[in-house]
């Protein structure tokens, strides 16, 4: 039983880890799909990490805070826009441009309005998102195996995390199923054909933008007001790379970002557990292997080992009307 | 790539378009600084005097700007080519271990002057072959180079954290970094020069990898303006199709431009671990690779205008260390921000006040941007 009971929790701790990795990955997909890039999924998840967190802990509800961390995020994102679809700036240099501003104002914000050292106060109850019990777990707990994975592995998440694996099966019905999806997937393929068929290019990468900010702006929201109780500084610690990398690995399908970034939860999961403790055969595995694999993974897939990823062929590639 | 812009004079358009944007960009600093409550002209007095109000400020400016001109440089050489080198930081980290392999092996036995070009080399050779990877899967498999650079940062720094806590760290200590280098690794300091004028430092890390920096950056223009191999790297930056039909190797050039911008990126660990702290720490880097991506933007890729925004930078970090002090509200992220707001107006944001600055052109003299809207020259 004790195997079993430590497979369960490294389960749970995976679920918890990837919530974040997946909406920002979902967030990711819509942008990429209407050919904008966006290397600024970190920044915008950390603007949205800082803002949830200080609106929840000055006006006290976990809910205005999660719409501040939303608000922000999609003000980033509109940056992102404005620079890239606008201006047809270089897409790679505005995401970069966002990480920065987002890493240095967070802190600088935090310390001027909270005096913690780049801090937000800490969360009380009301002001963060607690988990749910869903029904019947209590009930079922004594139930082996079945009962024991609803009521330890499904149960007793924060809505952020019930509302990321929902977002899995509506992002693919927006996305192969609307209107809308049809001609983001089109504007990020072949704009010109978008912009003949007398669909505004502009105002439809503008929407997949605000489609990002919004999930980015859930991640962080999660990352500061579920995982923890609090904005601490650079909080996102490459969260939005590995989210961009389990992107690519996923292809840039949703069903498929789903498992990529339950992969690189349970990766991280497993390097916290195993930390120090020596595997059979293999022997003791670096912590630093393990936070790298992701990455490798990645890599291994660009250079086209396992499959090969294409993009959106529009990608970063600014779109100019009149020639 | 052709733009749909005019063309401007040349002194507007690698003049007047950076000021304004570098203006703009300070304009919302500014309005940061206001916004935290404080005075921001007080806070830009504070900073030009911490940077260049006394010999030790001057010094440490310029030592900062070392590091900055070789990231700089980097990333500039590759924008040439019309690749975006993201990963200097993990090109430089991993060249930290190159350096740190020869400081620990010769520093008891040779004096600094063998050490250095030893260093240089190994710091050169580091990372480049970290650019490499990236470069060739680029070339040969199509793998887009800024997200496998991104990967490669994050590879960097797993590999230098596992090696820092483990095998390089001496026996006994627990500060995950290389022991002290002996005196045979230590880069002479340059701070007798700012003394020739007349300014007085006490102690400042300003050493001779800051005539190194300059030299690369007069190499990178000969490379890049006077020779076959720059001349065909800029072919392809501009267009890559008339590169493959002047028959052009697409891989070569990219593998080469990679392998320089690597090494470049890579000759930044010599300044802070064999000038100042004398060994290779964890996070020695400390974004200085990013750093050259706002470096080489706001210097348009040229190597002179990389040397004086790297000068920039190294006043604003130097600066910002004062005025963090002075001003505690306004701690060293400050930097960041304008950083960040730099990259943001003279990268991203370049053209925005071009279609106006045009437009004031052609009212006074309608010659000078040409009368039809000419291709013109992209970023």
């Amino acid at each position: 039983m004790d195997i079993f009971n430590a497979v369960i929790q490294t389960l749970d701790s995976t679920l918890r880890l990837s919530v974040p990795l997946l909406l920002a990955c979902l967030a990711g997909l819509y942008s990429e799909r209407s050919g904008i890039f966006d290397i600024g999924l970190e920044g915008k998840m950390l603007v949205g990490a800082f803002a949830g967190a200080a609106a929840a802990s000055v006006f006290h509800s976990a809910f205005i805070g999660l719409g501040m961390a939303i608000l922000i995020s999609i003000a980033f994102a509109m940056i992102h826009g404005f620079a890239s679809i606008t201006h047809r700036g270089n897409q790679i240099v505005s995401g970069v441009a966002i990480n920065f501003i987002a890493a240095g104002s967070t802190v600088i914000l935090g310390q001027a309005w909270f005096h913690q050292g780049g801090r937000t106060p800490a969360l009380s109850e009301g002001e963060r998102f607690s988990s749910i019990t869903l029904p019947g777990a209590n009930a079922v707990k004594d139930v082996p195996v079945i009962g024991q994975l609803y009521s330890e592995l499904l149960s007793g998440h924060s809505l952020i995390a019930y509302i990321a694996f929902a977002m899995v099966p509506i992002t693919w019905w927006v996305l192969y199923r609307t209107r809308f999806g049809l001609r983001l997937r089109a504007v990020g393929e072949n704009p010109a054909a978008v912009d003949t068929a007398g669909i505004s290019v502009t105002w439809l990468r503008y929407r997949a933008l605000l489609c990002t900010g919004v999930l980015t702006g859930l991640a962080g929201a999660y990352l500061s007001m579920t995982q923890n109780g609090g904005f601490v500084k650079d909080m996102t610690a490459g969260k939005g790379y590995i989210a961009l990398a389990a992107l690519i690995f996923a292809k840039w399908k949703p069903v498929n970002a789903m498992f990529a970034c339950l992969l690189f939860g349970f990766l991280d999961a497993l390097a916290i557990r195993l930390q120090g403790t020596p595997l059979p055969i293999i022997g003791k595995v670096p912590v630093q292997f393990m936070q790298a694999l992701p990455y490798i993974l990645t890599v291994v897939l660009l250079a086209g080992f396992i499959g090969k990823a294409i993009p959106p062929r529009a990608g970063g590639v600014p779109y100019v009307k009149e020639r | 790539m052709s733009t749909p812009y005019a063309k401007l004079p040349a002194w507007a358009d690698y003049g007047l378009i950076p000021l304004i944007n570098l203006l703009v960009a300070f304009l919302v600093a500014g309005f940061v600084v206001l916004l935290v409550g404080e005075n921001p002209l007080r806070a830009a007095a504070i900073l030009v005097e911490g940077a260049f109000g006394r010999g030790q400020g001057i010094a440490f400016t310029l030592y900062y700007a070392t590091t900055f001109i070789f990231t700089g440089l980097s990333v500039a050489v590759a924008v040439h080519c019309g690749l975006f080198n993201i990963g200097t930081e993990g090109q430089a980290y991993i060249a930290g271990l190159g350096v740190a392999l020869v400081c620990l092996t010769f520093d008891a036995t040779l004096p600094w002057w063998l050490t250095f070009p030893l260093a240089i080399l190994a710091a050169a050779a580091f990372g480049a072959f970290w650019a490499l990877i990236p470069a060739y899967l680029q070339a040969k498999r199509g793998s887009h180079i800024v997200i496998t650079t991104i990967m490669f940062n994050f590879i960097a720094a797993s590999i230098m954290v596992y090696l820092l806590v483990g095998v390089l760290k001496p026996a006994g200590s627990m500060a995950p970094q290389t022991r002290i280098f002996l005196e045979g690794a230590q880069l002479p300091k340059l701070n007798w020069i700012i003394e020739l004028f007349g300014a007085r430092v006490r102690s400042a890390p300003l050493n001779i990898s800051f005539l190194l920096a300059l030299v690369m950056a007069f190499l990178t223009w000969v490379l890049i303006w006077r020779t076959r191999l720059g001349y065909e790297i800029r072919t392809y930056g501009f267009s890559p199709k008339a590169a493959r039909y002047a028959g052009i190797s697409e891989t070569r050039i990219i593998v080469i431009t990679m392998m320089i911008s690597g090494a470049l990126g890579g000759m930044m660990a010599l300044n802070p671990t064999m000038g100042d702290q004398h060994n290779v720490a964890i996070d020695f880097v400390a974004g200085a690779g990013f750093v050259g991506i706002a470096v080489a933007l706001m210097g348009r890729s040229h190597p002179l205008g990389v040397v004086l925004a790297a000068i920039l930078f190294g006043m604003l970090y130097q600066g910002g260390a004062e005025l963090a002090f002075e001003m505690p509200a306004i701690s060293r992220d400050m930097i960041v921000i304008i950083q960040g707001l730099v990259i943001l107006f003279a990268g991203a944001l370049e053209h925005m006040f071009r279609p106006s600055i045009q437009a004031l052109f052609a009212s006074f003299s309608p010659r000078s941007v040409g009368m039809a809207p000419a291709k013109g020259k992209g970023a």
